[in-house]
Parts: structure tokens; sequence; C-alpha cells
């Protein structure tokens, strides 16, 4: 079981969806992430369970809305594009407290951008792309070994808090091939007495994101949904650190974007600058209480993202004002070098010192 | 030890299957390595290629700027990628297809008649082995030939692994060549 | 022998002078200059606009000289019928494939249609996701294999495919429905009268025209293109009959004077 294969990061990912049993799976074609329809389409069957090329990225969605209140596991799968038009049956499914699994392998945007990997949407993912007051767990995974064991952990996330669970992966970690040793079930089991399964023998359940009678009933949702969203924060603070101990220059990235830092400060390291790195693994919940700690201690932090400003604005609320952020975005498919990010700390040890030399 | 390659050739000629191959071997010796294929639009017009790293390192990135080796199968793919080799690389390029040859002084420049020497064995679709086999020979230390071939059986589908002693002879075909470039 | 030459097949003046992405054997390109020679022989190059689909001719409008527009995937008959709207006396042109006029795309489809709309569709149908690398398209034959229907098509899970035009016909405001194929050349040449046909339909004011077009996908069938071209006569043309679904001018013609 434990055996190591060359795996490409999509298609970890969707074997890893069937161990964690997710036997319903929906979505429409849309590159970077079509091997994860092409591989559910032969791999389905074999399991017994449905794999349905949806007419649109707006029926998939709705599919997965009614398989999860069935009560069984359900996923989707897309891209940037995709994912826009995915918003509406996502705040359906956050309205009505639904189970489900939903991946977005980034490409570049906006409109129609290119295929090329990207992140940005990060705001789509973290801030609710569609309608209301809601929230989605989002995990990043950075390696094709991180996509598939994400996976497996976010259907128990989602049955355990019955909301949907985001895999936010940029196309280059869904394309890339990488050793992997796929995981294993959990083995957890979660009971759903609300799903909609005939009302034998039981009072009939109804789910549904309207709330009109009583008058107050939205709020009153809406404030348990919050209830819910403040446990899950408390709950989930996920990061993966690398020598941020005595870190003087800290880097906060996820994804590719992370893979590259992470080089960077093995670099820095090398040249004698005390670099460090701080990967939030969920995005939200943003580890901020996490990030706050560690960057006061370092004094200054770069984030370096796929995008132009968007994770830096979760930095930035972190630290709340209290430690200077800098900005390394790359965008549309781009790369951050690794050369830019080493110049860019570099600099500041070269202002800090002419600054130190001159007070 | 990283090195950084693009396979490059026509779509049919097995440069994806090349990539994981040696990918597979370096990984079952304990090396990380990444693979990332060219996708998506960049294939309309029949050519293909692929990004590996192989290291003792972590991989970074898996995207491949300036290569330190290029495998190139067809012209299309000399003509792309030469420029981007990093000086004091190595360009294996397919002479038996490609009209023109590579110019670049920095660069050890390998011709190897890829498509005869998979042709000789009656097939014209092995010229990717004749190159691994050379590339084998020029890099001792990125993966050792045995290891290449156990792969073979892992990495070639059910279905066409009752090729793989054609395979076999046309990997050592290259290797044995290559050895005869570097003694003329 | 004169010196002179004459020349007896040329470059249409509507097609770009630059190589095109498409494959060797891809019915895109051919589609593209039927377009380009029928709006030179109207004489409306210059007053259309042409909306390219998301699909493998994501690009036509670099290849066609007219103004270009991009849709989002499917949406390419509403962003037509906005602009057709805005600019009444232009000609706009909504070019599609299967999967983009038929899956995604179903409702722009069918609503643009019956609102009699006057616009062009060229419908380039190709029976697979030409660019995605070969997914099951709306119009993908019963048992045909491709990157999402890897045992065949099944109808009894995914249904029969779909014929665009019968759909279509359905409705009462269309003036104009034509099913061609371009697999060979006497074929190239009818799909051209049914091109021309519905363009000037548009440059008369007349409404809502459709060509759908059996075309040829060679990459995703993983075949040489003669064995492409082949494919779309024994295989498609049994299930997408060659026809002619509607052409009524004269009765549009009449309501349009009566309003
Ligand atoms: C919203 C959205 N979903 C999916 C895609 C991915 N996509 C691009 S083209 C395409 C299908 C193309 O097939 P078709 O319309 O038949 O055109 P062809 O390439 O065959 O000419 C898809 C699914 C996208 N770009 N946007
Ligand atoms: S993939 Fe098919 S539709 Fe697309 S350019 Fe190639 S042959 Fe044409
Ligand atoms: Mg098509």
């Amino acid at each position: 079981m434990s055996k190591t294969v060359l795996m490409k990061g999509n298609e970890a990912l969707a074997e890893a969806a069937i161990i964690a049993g997710c036997r319903q799976y929906f979505a429409y074609p849309i590159t970077p992430q079509n091997e994860i329809p092409a591989y559910m389409s032969r791999r389905m069957p074999e399991v017994g369970g449905t794999f349905l090329q949806a007419e649109s990225e707006l029926a998939a969605i709705s599919m997965v809305l009614g398989a999860a209140a069935g009560g069984v596991r359900a996923m989707t799968s897309s891209s940037s594009p995709g994912m826009a038009l995915k918003q509406e049956g996502i705040s359906y499914i956050a309205g009505s407290e639904l189970p489900c699994v939903l991946v977005n392998v980034m490409r570049g945007g906006p409109g129609l951008g290119a295929i090329a990997g990207a992140q940005g949407d990060y705001f789509q993912a973290t801030r609710g792309g569609g309608n209301g007051d809601y929230r989605t767990i989002v995990l990043a995974p950075g390696s094709a070994q991180e996509l598939a064991d994400f996976t497996v952990d976010a259907f128990d996330l989602a049955d355990q808090y019955r909301i949907p669970v985001l895999i936010l992966a940029d196309g280059y970690i869904g394309q890339m091939s990488e050793p992997v040793v796929l995981p294993e079930p959990t083995g957890k089991t979660f009971e759903k007495p609300w799903a909609l399964t005939g009302a034998k023998g039981r009072s009939k359940n109804i789910i549904a994101s309207l709330k009109l009678i009583p008058d107050n009933a939205l709020e009153e949702h809406n404030l348990h949904l919050q209830e819910k969203y403040d446990l899950i924060s408390e709950n989930i603070r996920r990061i993966d650190t690398y020598h941020t101990d005595n870190a003087e220059w800290l880097i906060v990235a996820y994804g590719t974007a992370a893979r590259i830092a992470r080089k960077a400060v093995d670099r820095l390291r090398d040249e004698g600058v005390k670099a460090g790195l701080f990967r939030p693994l969920s995005l939200w919940p943003f580890p901020d209480r996490e990030l706050h700690e560690i960057a006061r201690n370092a004094g200054k932090v770069l984030t370096v993202e796929m995008s132009m400003g968007q994770l830096v604005e979760d930095v930035k609320l972190s630290v709340n004002g209290e430690v200077e952020v800098d900005l390394y975005g790359r965008a549309g498919g781009a790369v951050p070098a690794l050369d830019d990010i080493i110049e860019r700390i570099n600099s500041y040890e070269r202002e800090n010192h002419t600054h130190v030399q001159a007070s | 030890m990283t090195e950084e390659l693009i396979i490059a050739g026509f779509g049919g000629q097995g440069v994806l299957l090349t990539g994981r191959l040696l990918c597979v071997a370096a990984m079952r010796q304990g090396k990380h390595v990444s693979h990332i294929p060219s996708y998506g639009a960049e294939m309309r017009g029949g050519t293909a290629n692929c990004s590996v790293v192989i290291s003792d390192e972590e991989i970074a990135s898996p995207v491949i700027e300036r290569p330190s080796i290029v495998i190139a199968l067809n012209g299309p793919s000399v003509a792309k990628f030469e420029s981007r080799i990093r000086p004091g690389g190595l360009l294996i390029w397919n002479s038996s297809l490609v009209k023109m040859a590579p110019t670049r002084s920095d660069l050890v420049l390998i011709p190897l008649d890829a498509t005869d020497l998979s042709l000789a064995e009656g097939t014209e679709r092995g010229a990717n082995m004749a190159a691994i086999g050379a590339l084998l020979k020029l890099k001792p230390d990125l993966v050792p030939m045995d290891a290449v071939e156990a792969a073979l059986d892992e990495v070639i589908s059910a279905r066409n692994r009752k090729h793989n002693p054609v395979n076999r002879r046309i990997l050592h075909a290259g290797y044995e060549i290559t050895e005869k470039i570097n003694a003329a | 022998m004169s010196a002179k030459t004459i020349p007896m097949y040329k470059r249409p003046k509507g097609l770009t002078d630059v190589r095109t992405h498409y494959c060797a054997g891809c019915g895109h390109g051919i589609i593209h200059k039927l377009i380009a020679e029928a709006l030179e022989e109207l004489e409306v190059l210059d007053r259309t606009i042409l909306i390219a689909p998301v699909g493998c001719a994501v690009l036509a409008y670099k290849y066609i000289e007219v103004d270009g527009l991009e849709a989002a995937h499917g949406r390419a008959p509403a962003v037509a019928t906005g602009l057709k709207r805005a600019l009444p006396d232009k000609m706009v042109i909504s070019y599609q494939g299967d999967g983009d006029l038929l899956a995604i795309g179903t409702g722009e489809t069918i609503h643009t249609a019956n609102r009699g709309e006057d616009i062009t569709i060229i419908f380039v149908n190709n029976a697979v996701y030409g660019m995605t690398g070969g997914q099951m398209a709306p119009t993908t034959l019963e048992g045909q294999k491709t990157l999402t229907s890897p045992y065949g098509r099944n109808p009894a899970e995914v249904g029969f495919p779909i014929r665009a035009c019968e759909l279509l016909d359905t409705l009462e405001s269309p003036v104009y429905i034509e099913r061609t194929s371009v697999h060979n050349p006497a074929s190239v040449r009818k799909t051209k009268k049914a091109i021309l046909k519905a363009l000037k339909y548009q440059k008369e004011g007349l409404g809502y025209s459709f060509v759908e077009i059996l075309s040829m996908c060679p990459t995703n069938l993983g075949v040489e293109p003669v064995v492409g071209a082949d494919w779309v006569k024994d295989a498609m043309i049994p299930w997408f009959p060659l026809k002619k679904f509607r052409d009524r001018p004269e009765e549009k013609k009449e309501e349009k004077q009566a309003s």
C-alpha cells in the first residue's frame, strides 16, 4: 500500500478522493485540471461510483449539491473560469450547510486568461465568491503528495462541519508528476440525520437556503453559521514553517510560490542571511495569530505570490500594522524567480545596514 | 547534483514517456524528481515537450527557465530550445531528422542518429530510447542504466510492454554509439 | 503559352496571411476560408464583427480580417445579441464548437434562436472537445471513445448525441437552418453556399440563420487527416444527415414589410 509511485498531482488528488470514499463526481472539462475528470471516468465505474460530465460548471456544482443532500460524499473540480461559474451553487451549498469537496486548479485570469498555473483566485476562494455571508474551508497544497493527503482530510472536515471544503492548487501543482505515497482511508464515519433519504420512520427533512419565516429566521441562520465559522477558526490552524525560529526575514507563500521561496531560504542561509518561510496550509481560516507571532520576531515580511497582491492582504491583517510587509507578486502564469526573491531580501539587508550606520 | 532537462519532439515520439522513464528510474534511486508537460494550446501543431528535474535536493519549481540538458528529437525543438540552454550545457539532437544543426559553441553538442538507430530495430518510435542511451553515457551520475531498464517495465503500459526488448536494444544502441562518438 | 498568369485560386481578401495554429487535417481552417470568401463576396468585410468561441477556434479573429470579439465559453450568442441590438446595421457572426453551443451554451443557443436575433451562427460540429484535449461532446457518437468516455459513449448513461438543427427547427423564428460538411471538396462547395446564404439573409435583415458544419478533428480521433475526413462521412453523416431544414426568406420579407 505504502509504495512510492510517480503520479501527476491531478491524478493523485483523484485517487485520494476515491480512497476517501467519494463515489459521486461531477465536472466539466477545463485545463489544467482535465486529468481529474479523465481519471474519474476510468476509475469511478471500477469502484461502483458515478462519473458524470456535466453540461456546464453551473450544472456540475448543483449535481454536487444534490448528491450531498442525499448524504453521500461528492466532489467537483475545475479551474478558474469554471470556478467563477460554480459560485452560485457554492453559495447555496454553504447556506444549506451541505458537506462536499471542491477543487480549483488555478490558471491565469481575468477572463479566459491563459492556461498556465497562477494564484489569482485567492480572493474568490477565501472571501466567498458567491453571494451572502459564508465561508468555505480552503486548503492549499504545495505538492502532489499534499494534494492527495489534503483531499482525504477535506472529506472528513466537510462532513464534520457540514461545510464545502475547497482544495486550492495552482496549475503547476496539478500538472506536475512527483513521487507520491497514496494515503490510507481515515476510517472516520459521520452520522447524517439531516440527509434526504425519504422520511421513513422519522419526521421529514428539508434542506434549503431560503429562510423566510419567522421574520428573523435568516439572521438566526446567519448567526448560527457564524458560530460554526468561529468554531472552525478555533480548530483549524494549519501551517508549515521552515527555519522560522531565528529568522530575521520572513517569507510568506503557498503552493508553487512557497516551493521557490523555500529554496530561496536555503540560498540565503548559505549566504549567511537568516531567512525563514511561513507557509499557510489553510487559507481560510487563515493562521493569523501564528503568523503574527513569528512575523513579530522576524521583523520584516515578504509575501511571495502568483497574483498581484491578494495573499498579502491576509498577511497584513495578521500582523495588523506591527510589522512591515512587502510584496513580490507575479501574474499571468509567471513563476516567481528564485534570484528575484533572494535579491529582494538582500536589498533589505543593505538598506538596513545603511540605516544602522547612519543612525 | 541537480539536472534540469527539457525533452522535446513531435507528438508521437514519446516525449512525455521519456521524461517519466527518467523520473521513475531516478526516483527508485532515492532522488528527488519532478516532471511537467507543456500542455493545452501549445500541443496544437503537433510538438510536445516536458521539463524534468532530477536532484539530490528538494525541488523548488518544476518549471525550467534555463535547462542544463536538452534532448531535441526534431528540428523545431532544436530551434526552440538551443538558445535557452545554460552555457556549458548539453544538447543531444536527433541528426536523423534535424536539418539545421545547432551552432552554439558554448555547449556540448551531441548529434545522434536516433531515428536511424530506432529504424535499425524495425520501428521509428524508439528515437527517444536511443537519446536516453546517449544521455546515460554522457551523464553517468544521473541515473544508472539498470535503473532505466527496470523503470521501463513500470512506466510502459501493459499493452505496450511487449515492445520493451526492442526498447532495451535501442537504449543500448544509443549508449554504445555515443561512446564511439566520444572516442572519435 | 502566354506570359501572363491568370490566378485561378488565391487567398481571399478576408483571410489574414498568417499560419494558423490548427492541426493538420483540421476543419476549422477550411471553414474560416469559406467565411472570409463569403464576406468578401457580400462586400461586408468592413462592417462585420466575428465573435470567437472558447474552443480551438478561440483565435479565429486572428485569421479573418474583420473586427473580432471574445465571449465566455458558450455565451457567444448572448454577446452577439447585445452587439447586434446596439449596432443593428453591422453583420455579427457567432462561431461556435459543439461543446460551446450545445453543452455550456445550450440556454443561449435556444433563446437566441427563439428570439430570431438577426445574426448568423456558424456551428462547427467535430464530435469532440478539441481544445481541451478530446473529452466527450454533446455530439460525440454512440460508442465513441474519448478522454471522458473511455469505455465508449453509453446513451443509457449520458444520452444520445444531440442534433442541433433538428432541435432549432422546432422554433418558429429562424429564417435559415442547414447542416453541411467539409469532409470532401464537393461538400466544401456546398458549405460555402450555405454560409453565403446565411450571411446574405443577415445582410438583408431577415433574422436568425444557422449553419451546422460537420468537421474533422483528426488529432483527438487519433488518426491521419484523411481518415479523419472519412470518419465524418462514414460515422457522423448517418447520425447527422446533411439537410436543409429551413429556408424561408420570403416569409421573413413579408413579415418585415408588415411590421
Ligand atoms: C467556463 C469554462 N469552462 C470550461 C472551459 C474549458 N474549455 C475550453 S474550450 C472547451 C470545449 C471546446 O470544445 P468545442 O466547443 O467542441 O470546440 P472545439 O475545440 O472542438 O472546436 C472547454 C470545455 C472554459 N474555457 N471556460
Ligand atoms: S485539436 Fe482538433 S479541432 Fe483542435 S485544431 Fe486540432 S484538429 Fe482542429
Ligand atoms: Mg468540438
